[in-house]
């Protein structure tokens, strides 16, 4: 019988006590999952299921993810992720553009990293102004971007409409293209990134953001710097965004236009977020699957079941109608999310067939 | 010289139009500490409903007494249904839920009453009005003259009147409020009711100007820089605020605009209510927070 009790096993250094995963059970639980992803995954899944679903989820996984740090973590409000991953996106294309030979994941790193520094500039304002008033700050992100990558068009490299086209994804003689190859390489990106994320959460970097978002003028008391703490929120999640901008415009949709990044996705980072659960490592996928898989859902619902009763023009209107109520419940009966939900599963298996 | 003044006093006689969205907002922030991303909807579910009232042939004022109705029945739904269970809430997770509220109405309007746009016609003829050779618009004029009248209508209530009492206790402190007997859930649902008076008003402002579509419920976002520019507790503010960005948006637009490109009114007045920020945190009016520890 598999116990998960965890008896016998202490951590005996620092850096055993700071590991993600400190039980061998959940180490081999994420081994299965991964070899599941790695391996299962691309003999079993067809293109449709690898366009239309997978590559979409771990994207918005690491989008939420992005948002996650500086929400959930630092709890700075942010309305413009979407910006962040438009960032991304494009400086990773005109990367791709304008220097030769450059292997095309450095481009994306150099995209997040665009990403980051327009993160700090944005920011900036977040080192006076405080909660709501802080929501400015990121929509003014949101729409100058916007509006900069659609008005001049060398960001697109002239193309008249504004859209970008993905690179050829060639690694090391590999075509990634197709779409096995895009979900293979959005899933090492993302997994990659997610580890990065469960390191700087468990460092004391990751405790300041949680000081700073519980009460700032404590932390700033007790001697945490408050200011490299924002801004490193700031700086780290806008990376995070501009990779999964990366990823959505090149892995994903392979073209995309400034318009696909407006301001319903910033909304739907964010909701990925409030439904997986603020401040979660684990919520990000959680959040995402909910928000990639219901419309699926309901849109296949619509069609089948209630086809008579419903126009298919409603659907998106029902849509709407659901996911608010949705969000609604979420805040009032589970206001930490799915990930709630995981870690009370979690908690009992721990003691099982205990009851605690 | 002319034409600059024309200029600036229609961007002040637009920003009029914002303060009507953004007074809404502050009704509710004010006595219930929620920033509420769903006056937009409202204000989209009013001229709709009162649109579409009109259209099945309600006489003016009886689809604009049932469109009352209607937000005064939503306005208690959403204490009743939301607001009621996330007392005590931080003000992020209530900001948070005005977005699935917003969600919710946008999608029920649409669905009620269909996606198509409308014409509303509140029979003022749109013919520019000459004063000493500025050209002002008349419907401008008129909204303007609304605009003051509500504000009037709700310095009045404010001050005046019982419930204005209670309303001004609860914004100043709810436990002491709900300590001397205010029924504070009853106060919530005033509040919101009146901000659905107040979105009413400006949906058929607004949708007589711009035609009752979906694109009525984005006014939300011209209306967050006026506030943050007023500060969020203060009705003066947000008047004051909607004149700065309405005039500081047609003066970008028409003299800004030829040197970097059409099109910034969609973020200039964010980076004016940035500017803003950064000299008062709280805004021009708001109420300057006190942080212990």
């Amino acid at each position: 019988m598999l116990s998960l009790t965890g008896s016998g096993q202490f951590s005996t250094r620092y850096a055993q006590d700071r590991r993600i995963f400190r039980l061998w059970q959940a180490r081999a639980g994420l081994a299965v999952l991964l070899a599941v992803a790695y391996v299962v995954v691309p003999l079993w899944a067809s293109d449709y299921w690898f366009s239309a679903i997978l590559i979409p989820f771990l994207v918005l996984s690491l989008a939420g993810l992005g948002l996650n740090l500086l929400t959930g973590y630092a709890g700075q409000l942010s309305l413009g992720s979407a910006a962040f991953m438009a960032i991304g996106a494009f400086a990773a294309y005109n990367f791709q553009l304008r220097v030769e030979g450059l292997p095309f994941l450095v481009s994306f790193v150099l995209g997040g990293l665009v990403a980051a520094v327009a993160g700090v500039v944005s920011g900036l304002p977040s080192l006076r102004i405080k909660g709501f008033y802080l929501i400015v700050s990121t929509l003014a992100a949101q729409f100058i971007v916007e509006w900069t990558l659609t008005k001049f068009g060398w960001f697109s490299n002239f193309n008249p409409s504004g859209v970008i086209t993905a690179p050829p994804l060639v690694m090391l003689g590999t075509d990634l293209s197709s779409p096995a190859g895009r979900y293979l390489l959005t899933l090492s990106v993302v997994t990659a990134l997610f580890a990065l994320a469960g390191r700087i959460v468990r460092s004391d970097l990751g405790r300041n953001w949680m000081a700073v978002r519980d009460m700032d003028t404590a932390a700033a008391v007790i001697g945490i710097p408050v200011v490299r703490t924002k801004l490193l929120a700031f700086a780290i999640s806008s990376f995070f965004c501009g990779v999964a901008g990366s990823l959505w415009a090149f892995a994903y949709l392979g073209t995309v236009e400034p318009h696909g990044f407006d301001l319903n996705r910033s909304f739907q980072v964010l909701f990925i977020i409030i439904i997986g659960g603020m401040g979660s490592i684990l919520g990000n996928f959680l959040g995402a699957a909910f928000v990639v898989l219901l419309p699926l859902l309901l849109s296949n619902l619509g069609g089948s079941l209630l086809a008579g009763v419903i126009a298919p023009g409603d659907t998106e209107n029902l849509q709407k109608i659901l996911f608010g109520v949705l969000i609604i419940v979420f805040l009032i009966r589970e206001p930490e999310g799915l990930a709630s939900l995981w870690r009370g599963l979690w908690a009992r298996a721990r003691v099982w067939p205990l009851r605690d | 010289m002319d034409f600059f003044l024309e200029v600036l006093i229609g961007g002040l006689l637009a920003g009029v139009m914002y303060s009507m969205v953004a007074i809404g907002f502050v009704l509710i922030y004010k006595a219930s500490g929620v920033f509420n991303f769903a006056q937009g909807s409202m204000v989209l579910f009013a001229a709709l409903t009162f649109v579409s009232l009109l259209e099945r042939g309600f006489p003016f004022w009886g689809a604009f007494a049932a469109t009352l109705a209607a937000m005064l029945a939503l306005a208690f739904a959403i204490e009743r249904g939301v607001l009621r269970h996330l007392v005590n809430r931080p003000p992020i997770t209530l900001f948070m839920a005005t977005l699935g509220v917003s969600f919710i109405i946008e999608g029920l309007a649409q669905l009620l009453w269909g996606a198509q746009v409308h014409g509303l016609d509140l029979g003022i003829r749109d013919e520019p009005l000459e004063v000493s050779g500025i050209l002002l618009s008349r419907f401008d004029l008129f909204a303007a003259g609304i605009a003051a009248l509500l504000v009037l209508g709700l310095s009045l209530l404010f001050s005046r009147t019982r419930i204005g009492l209670s309303l001004r206790s609860v914004a100043d402190d709810h436990l002491a409020a709900l300590a001397v007997g205010i029924r504070l859930q009853r106060i919530w649902g005033v509040v919101w009711a009146v901000a659905g008076f107040v979105g009413l008003v400006a949906g058929l402002l607004w949708g007589a100007r711009l035609g009752v579509q979906f694109s009525l419920s984005l006014v939300v976002l011209k209306a967050l820089p006026v506030l943050i520019i007023g500060g969020f507790s203060s009705i003066g503010g947000a008047i004051v605020g909607g004149l700065i960005v309405g005039a500081g948006e047609k003066l970008a637009e028409v003299y800004v605009g030829p040197i970097i490109g059409d099109g910034l009114e969609n973020w200039f007045p964010y980076v004016l209510a940035l500017l803003f920020l950064l000299v008062r945190p709280a805004g021009l009016f708001g109420e300057r927070a006190i942080e212990r520890v």
